[in-house]
């Protein structure tokens, strides 16, 4: 098992090479660097503005150097927790991350476990009463809910949400907690805001997995063993949780790796429809006005979340089923 | 997608099916069979092709130019198709005019039905002049009014008929499926081929790129990309930047198809009879490998275009795809966007409607199609 794990972190090493190869590339992407933003900025607005200070505005940000000594010099402060400094917010990336990054990490466990709360059970019954009313209901809202985009679900609930409320924006909070100190109430009343993007973001997810525990489970009913514990007496529930249960998890479980981009993929969308305080608006802002040292390190910092999550989700699948350890 | 409907039309072959001995019949044929039995899968074809009917002679079947403005109907709600006035059945539908009238104190403009307005609604109408494709020119249009309006789907901030809109946009959104799908199969198609028929290291560096595109989110990659296109483009330039990079990362899938197949065809007796009769690797892949599982990649295609659609959708929705002037679902849906202008024109969601649509019946076509290829479910 520490074997495993650690060929498995050891496997990770290289990707998150890749990953940040990736963020720096996005870094450099756009055509001109933000000095030239940031000239055209001041043109607009019909300033002065001083060649020699532009320019020494550059080498002091090392918009001067090569693009490799650039990459290593980035890659260096990443690895000391300097993410650079936003040009647009002037203020440390890593702080502008470290206030918003809570937020989205919540909305996306949040709908994790909503989607496993909902699918698991759902999967269960449908498998069981393959083909009965509930059955078809069930593969009916699964099937909309793999084809709604997350965006257009969130702009429908916002549009129930102004229409009963008045509020434009959902939030994460009621007015009277947005600056209190954390107490139980205030934990109780994100729990009330929360499930809102935590449905928008898990439908996606959730019609998926109830698919996948639907087919698994009806692939274990009609082996042999089942038939064998039925005759001997066996109830039907107790079979039910005591073996196929068991062995239709191993693949839901297994659905933890690719589920979680498509979280964060979703989390994105639906913060940024409803309103939501978290990393997305800052990074559609950042790539908007060219800010790219944010823009870079939230798709860094995305990247990486989602790859160690997977990582957990492997270690669990390998505690779970032995057979995969010695797969890698 | 040609090949496709030519083969899965549900026609006369499926009367004359029973009759044909199964044995003789070719796998096409044991597809098609196969496939009409799916009904869901069969009535969402039709709708797909009704689709790209539409989509590609969205000049003359949409009833206005989409850029087509006039601000004396801005945001009016969709005029419904009547065919009864004052209780009498006629057989031509009609629609009834609409007054706006404003509010002074809030500004707000409500539209009011009108009922001594009536226009008959007709086919074959003279009305905003058009190219089709750039080539042909003309002003016939499949629907229309003489007189009056005919906004069946309500109009948009700048008086913009919606439907006409949206047709044109099903232009742009439901292509980029198929270019999308068309750019990922070449991609898809060769480094799964060469992962799988090769093995060894070239596999598993191949892997591991596809395990990495897997397993990275793909929407904040796919922002940071589009941002990268450069400002100057036109947008026919920009929407094959979109196309090009919502590909790159979505061949996976189908690359991971194709490497199973190869894996497991590798052995077979016939590839290395082919081997041994002195035929070349890329004879042994394309004429001899490939034809036997041309089914699988068609349907794992079919699966992959709702992520495209998608994937434009949400890009230009955000503001980062395509913008205006270009018309998609996506940019439709932006100005849906404003809550406060959403509560008041509802209609402005529509669009959206059309790509659950779409992405629903491709989703059963390929579940269709991917149930029908399998040679071993039972028929």
């Amino acid at each position: 098992m520490w074997s495993f794990i650690l060929r498995r972190i050891l496997l990770m090493v290289p990707t998150l090479m890749v990953v940040s190869v990736i963020s720096f590339a996005i870094i450099e992407a756009p055509p001109g660097d933000f000095m030239d933003a940031y000239v055209n900025q001041l043109l607009q607005q019909q300033e002065a503005v001083d060649p020699a200070e532009i320019e020494s505005l550059r080498k002091r940000y090392g918009l001067d150097a090569p693009t490799y000594v650039r990459y290593f010099r980035w890659l260096g402060n990443i690895l000391q927790g300097n993410l650079g400094r936003s040009l647009e917010w002037n203020q440390p990336v890593s702080k502008l991350i470290a206030d918003r990054l809570p937020w989205s990490m919540a909305i996306s466990v949040a709908s994790f476990l909503l989607a496993y709360a909902l699918a698991i059970p759902i999967g269960l019954y449908s498998a069981t009463r393959q083909y009965s009313i509930g059955d078809y209901l069930f593969t009916l809202i699964g099937f909309v809910g793999l084809a709604t985009p997350n965006f257009l679900l969130a702009l429908l609930i916002l549009w129930y949400y102004f229409v009963a409320t008045g509020n434009v924006a959902v939030g994460l909070f009621s007015d009277e907690y947005l600056v209190a100190p954390w107490s139980l109430a205030k934990f109780i009343d994100l729990l009330k805001h929360l499930w809102l993007p935590a449905l928008v973001v898990g439908t996606a997810g959730t019609a998926g997995l109830i698919r996948v525990m639907r087919a698994n489970l009806l692939d274990e009913l009609e082996r042999p063993y089942v038939m064998v514990a039925r005759s001997k007496g066996l109830s039907e529930g107790k079979l039910l949780v005591k073996y196929p249960f068991r062995i239709a998890m191993n693949p839901v479980a297994s659905t933890i790796g690719w589920t979680l981009p498509t979280l964060v993929n979703g989390e994105l969308l639906a913060s940024l429809v409803l309103g939501l305080p978290t990393v997305a608006p800052l990074f559609v802002g950042a790539l908007l006005n060219q800010d790219m040292f944010l823009a870079g390190s939230v798709v860094m910092i995305l990247s990486t979340l989602t790859l160690v999550g997977t990582l957990l989700s492997d270690i669990v699948l390998a505690w779970l089923d032995p057979r995969i350890r010695g797969a890698i | 997608m040609t090949a496709i409907e030519e083969r899965v039309q549900p026609g006369n072959a499926t009367l004359n099916a029973e009759e044909e001995d199964l044995s003789v019949a070719t796998q096409w044929q044991l597809i098609r069979w196969k496939f009409v039995r799916h009904k869901v899968a069969v009535i969402s074809l039709v709708v797909i092709a009704i689709f790209y009917l539409f989509a590609a002679f969205a000049e003359f079947l949409s009833p206005y130019d989409p850029a087509n403005h006039d601000t004396d109907y801005m945001f009016m709600p969709p005029q419904r198709l009547r065919f009864f006035d004052e209780g009498k059945f006629q057989l031509r539908p009609f629609v009834y005019g609409m007054t706006s009238k404003m509010d002074e104190n809030t500004f707000r403009t409500t539209w009011e039905l009108d009922k001594t307005q009536k226009y008959p609604v007709k086919l074959f109408v003279r009305g905003d002049p058009y190219e089709l494709w750039g080539l042909f020119e003309g002003n016939l249009h499949l629907v229309g009014v003489d007189e009056g309006t005919l906004f069946l789907i309500g109009t948009d901030k700048m008086g913009r008929d919606l439907l006409s809109r949206i047709i044109f946009g099903g232009r742009i959104s439901l292509s980029v499926g198929l270019l999308g799908i068309a750019i990922s199969f070449v991609i898809g198609v060769i480094m799964g081929g060469v992962s799988g028929y090769f093995g060894g290291v070239t596999d598993l560096v191949i892997q591991r790129i596809i395990e990495f595109l897997r397993s990275i989110p793909t929407l904040p990659l796919w922002m940071a990309l589009s941002v990268a296109l450069p400002p100057t483009w036109t947008v026919v330039q920009i929407y094959f930047g979109i196309v090009v990079i919502l590909s790159l990362v979505g061949w996976t899938g189908l690359a991971r198809v194709v490497r199973g197949k190869f894996m497991s065809l590798r052995e077979e007796e016939y590839v290395m009879a082919a081997q041994l009769n002195g035929s070349n690797e890329a004879r042994v892949i394309f004429k001899h490998m490939l034809p036997s599982f041309t089914s699988h990649i068609i349907a794992s295609l079919t699966l992959s275009v709702p992520g495209m659609i998608l994937g434009e959708t949400a890009l230009s929705f955000i503001g980062l795809g395509l913008q205006n002037p270009a018309i998609s679902w996506g940019v439709l849906l932006k100005d849906a966007q404003r809550i406060i202008v959403l509560a008041d024109s509802p209609w402005l969601l529509s669009p959206g409607l059309f790509v659950i649509i779409a992405i629903l019946c491709f989703n059963f076509v390929g579940d269709g199609l991917r149930d029908a290829a399998d040679p071993y479910s039972s028929i």
